[in-house]
């Protein structure tokens, strides 16, 4: 081990190898921490998304940080919930069979752009007739306005943001047509004066400070009771922000990292050995098995990679390990066949195989002790550099439709970012987060690859 | 066989001296020539109808200029390349016959010393390591055993202290050092033949007559058969009793080293006396660059006597016509040249 050692030490010298194995080992780290934090079968059912997990996030809005960069600064999400102590303010009363109950609701706005939705979810419990509930939005100003009146079901959601009847209470309060979601907030003020003219929807400002929503609800049964949960979106989100399935892109940021690794690592480290084995014994045995190694590779080489994993992902299956599979399937009997071919050959000839030859030195033995050591050091740096180009396959995949169906790649959410048009709609962040993880990961490898080269080749060389 | 019976085997009183330990028969170590990978095109007959004994405990020099198919006798005798035709025959058995597992056998008994130090050595192992595979070949599957060997083995070479050396990678070593590892190498198996292919021609001058003293100790001390491979007549009579001379494949005389350096009889045999002013002159120029002409290709050597086309003393009608047998001028005295044709049958 005394190589490993000078191999460290040797390493220090190179400013980008160290730089590399710090992005390595945080790269590492962040898998790490991601197959912890959210074991797979979680960090599965997460990103599926189909129920309700994910309905307090808003839709597709950037990461909170991003507010650091604005001048308006975006509303983070608000979430009062009559189910959780402390935050409505709840009174009862006896009413009939049934009783009145009193929500109220009070949060503090400060941002000053308008919240994307507003919307009112309810959990009655009732045994026969389902409860009625009313509501009522008072603005910072002292403004009223009636949110109207309804029977509830459960699960039944209310989108103040969207609601007719509240977009006509709004126009007779402020005299112009505006969206409820827009109009429960806005700065009277920032209305046009000339109210003839449609609303320029960029100059409205909301107006900062307390709002209150009061819910009144009456139940009709001895056993039957109401909760209800207030959501006033944010415009931002989590450090990362939010897809069009309001999924937290946290969750497929950090598990793109351990599926991006092991797809890399296993995939550079499983053709690296095989290929070298394989080459090895080819030089070793020469003849027939050459020969068949050396027909098969020339046959695998000219045979269509990307046509064949997009046939193998769309007929047999797109499961992230198959891919796999067959990518190293179709890499083995690849060039680094001939590169490996061309050491060995020389090395066979070498005078110390000839000595482990005469002193009895089996064939296994002199293939795996004697011919495949002596060049793995050349194969680390090769193998380093590898990496990524594996990672980048994957996401490349995944960008084509070919991702893994249920794992969260740094591909597949460029794929979805693609498919949702987030570049047209604005929405950098989501193709820009998994990029730069890309990026990173495969400059990490590259620095320490190109680094491992400086450090092992001259050293073979003069051996 | 495990390694104490290679041990008792190497100093069993039973050893008849009338049996040489290796018999070589007519040994062709033909090299096919191959056209575009497949076709046949001829072979290079680097050792054509080679045949002698090697006595137990004796050493022996096989002398001869560069690419005379030294190394490939040599490589034919360790096992390493097969016969075209004839035989090896190790303690009266032939080397080939008996599979893998007699290969192996015979292997255990012999050691081989090559002429670069450092490429005989892999580099990426440690002294300690490279000395111990022979011995995990042998089944020694003890390590402390093992170590005690190595440790032995590397007192024996005097490379010393081995506890400096053991955990060395062979770069680290001078390239005496590396030799005298190459040579312990050869003898941690307690070998009955140890084969050395130019031992000192890559080392330094003044390293030379150390490892030649050395191997001469070792075959005295060990009663060890020797094949001692030079180019360099300069340096046979550390410890050689015998010299064998070659010339393109064949051996021309074969006679002791005194016989060899004072009463040569093949011409060739001149030649290469002439080529040392002083043949007991350690630094005495290198024979090769010497007698006059080219040495003869070996894909078509010439007929009759292969030196014939350089040779002075050539008679016509006859040296490139009959190849030369072999002629007793002496006991233990023979030579390949048809000038001896009388003086034999006398
Ligand atoms: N594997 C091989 N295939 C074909 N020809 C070979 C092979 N090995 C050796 N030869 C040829 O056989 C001849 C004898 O080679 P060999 O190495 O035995 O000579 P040598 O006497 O040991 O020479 P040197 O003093 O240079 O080591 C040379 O002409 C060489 O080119
Ligand atoms: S046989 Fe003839 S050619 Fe050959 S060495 Fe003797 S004399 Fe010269
Ligand atoms: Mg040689």
């Amino acid at each position: 081990m005394g190589f490993l050692k000078s191999f460290f030490r040797e390493l220090r010298y190179y400013p980008s190898a160290i730089v590399g194995t710090l992005i390595i080992l945080a790269l590492l780290s962040l898998a790490v921490y991601a197959v912890v934090a959210i074991p797979y079968h979680r960090a599965v059912f997460l990103w599926r998304g189909t129920s309700d997990v994910w309905y307090r996030n808003p839709k597709m809005v950037p990461p909170e940080w991003v507010n650091y960069f604005r001048s308006k600064k975006l509303p983070t999400t608000v979430d009062l919930d009559s189910r959780q102590q402390g935050l409505v303010q709840r009174n009862e009363k006896k009413l009939g069979k049934g009783k009145q109950i009193d929500l109220t609701y009070t949060f503090n706005y400060t941002a000053d752009e308008f919240p994307p939705e507003v919307v009112l979810y309810f959990y009655p419990t009732y045994a026969s007739k389902q409860p009625f509930v009313s509501g009522e939005w008072l603005t910072p100003d002292g403004r009223k306005i009636r949110l109207g009146n309804f029977s509830v079901t459960s699960g039944y959601s209310f989108h103040v943001g969207q609601d007719k009847d509240i977009a006509r209470r709004l126009r007779r309060m402020l005299g112009v047509d505006i969206p409820p979601g827009l109009g429960l907030f806005v700065d009277p003020a920032s209305l046009p004066k000339d109210t003839s003219q449609p609303v320029d929807q960029k100059a409205l400002r909301p107006l900062k400070g307390r709002y209150t929503v009061h819910i009144s609800a009456i139940t009709f049964g001895p056993q039957d009771d109401i909760q209800a949960e207030l959501l006033v979106y944010g415009g931002v989100h989590g450090i990362a922000g939010t897809d069009h399935l309001r999924r937290d892109l946290t969750v497929g940021l950090l598990w793109g990292a351990p599926v991006a690794m092991a797809f890399g690592l296993i995939s550079a480290l499983v053709i690296g050995l095989a290929t070298m084995i394989i080459a090895a014994v080819g030089v070793w045995y020469g003849g027939v098995v050459d020969d068949l190694i050396q027909r098969i590779t020339e046959i695998n080489m000219v045979l269509p990679f990307l046509p064949i994993l997009i046939m193998v992902g769309i007929f047999v299956s797109r499961s992230l390990w198959m891919i796999m599979l067959v990518t190293i399937a179709l890499s083995i009997f690849g060039a680094g066949i001939k590169s490996y071919r061309a050491m060995f050959l020389q090395l066979r000839e070498s005078p110390y195989i000839e000595a482990a030859q005469a002193y009895g030195a089996g064939d296994g033995r002199i293939i795996f002790l004697y011919l495949i050591p002596r060049i793995l050091p050349m194969l680390i740096p090769g193998f380093i550099s590898a990496i990524p180009s594996f990672v980048f396959l994957e996401a490349s995949l995944a960008v084509l439709g070919i991702g893994d169906p249920v794992l969260p790649t740094w591909g597949k959410i460029i794929q979805d970012a693609q498919a949702n048009a987030a570049l047209y709609k604005g929405l950098y962040y989501w193709i820009l987060e998994p990029s730069v993880l890309l990026m990173v990961t495969g400059l990490g490898f590259a620095l320490l690859g190109f680094a491992l080269d400086r450090i092992f080749n001259p050293r073979l060389r003069q051996e | 066989m495990s390694e104490q019976q290679v041990q008792e085997a190497a100093f069993s009183p039973a050893e008849a001296q009338d049996q040489p330990l290796l018999s070589v028969r007519h040994l062709k170590i033909w090299y096919e020539l191959k056209r575009f990978g497949f076709l046949h095109a001829g072979y290079v007959k680097a050792v054509d109808d080679v045949t002698f004994d090697l006595p137990r405990g004796e050493a022996i020099a096989v002398v001869g200029e560069s690419g005379c198919g030294k190394s490939s006798l040599m490589k034919a005798i360790l096992g390493l390349v097969h016969p075209h035709d004839g035989q090896i025959l190790f303690e009266g058995k032939d080397i080939w016959e008996g599979g893998n597992a007699a290969m192996r056998e015979y292997r255990m008994k012999v050691g081989y010393v090559q002429q670069d130090p450092y490429g005989a050595l892999p580099p990426f192992m440690t002294i300690r390591r490279i000395l111990e595979e022979p011995l995990i070949l042998a089944g020694i599957k003890d390590k402390e055993e093992r170590m005690e060997r190595v440790i032995r083995s590397l007192e024996e070479v005097k490379v010393t202290p081995p506890s400096d050396f053991l955990n060395k990678y062979p770069h680290m070593l001078s390239g005496g050092q590396q030799q005298r590892v190459v040579i312990a190498r050869a003898l941690i198996r307690n070998p009955k033949m140890l084969i050395a292919d130019e031992p000192v021609s890559m080392l330094d001058a003044s390293v030379r007559v150390e490892i030649l003293k050395l191997l001469d100790e070792v075959q005295q001390e060990r009663h060890l058969s020797v094949i001692y491979i030079t180019h360099d007549l300069s340096t046979v009579r550390y410890f050689s009793k015998r010299i064998f001379v070659m010339y393109a494949g064949k051996l021309i005389e074969k006679a002791s080293t005194y016989e060899i350096l004072h009463n040569p009889k093949h011409p060739y045999s001149w030649a290469l006396l002439n080529a040392i002013s002083d043949p007991l002159a350690e630094n005495a120029t290198k024979l090769r660059d010497i007698p006059p002409g080219e040495p003869p290709s070996l894909i078509t050597p010439p007929p009759g006597c292969r030196f014939h086309p350089r040779c002075q003393k050539a008679i016509q009608g006859l040296c490139e016509v009959e190849v030369p047998p072999h002629f007793s001028v002496a006991p233990n005295h023979d030579v390949a040249c048809w000038l001896y044709r009388e003086e034999a049958e006398a």
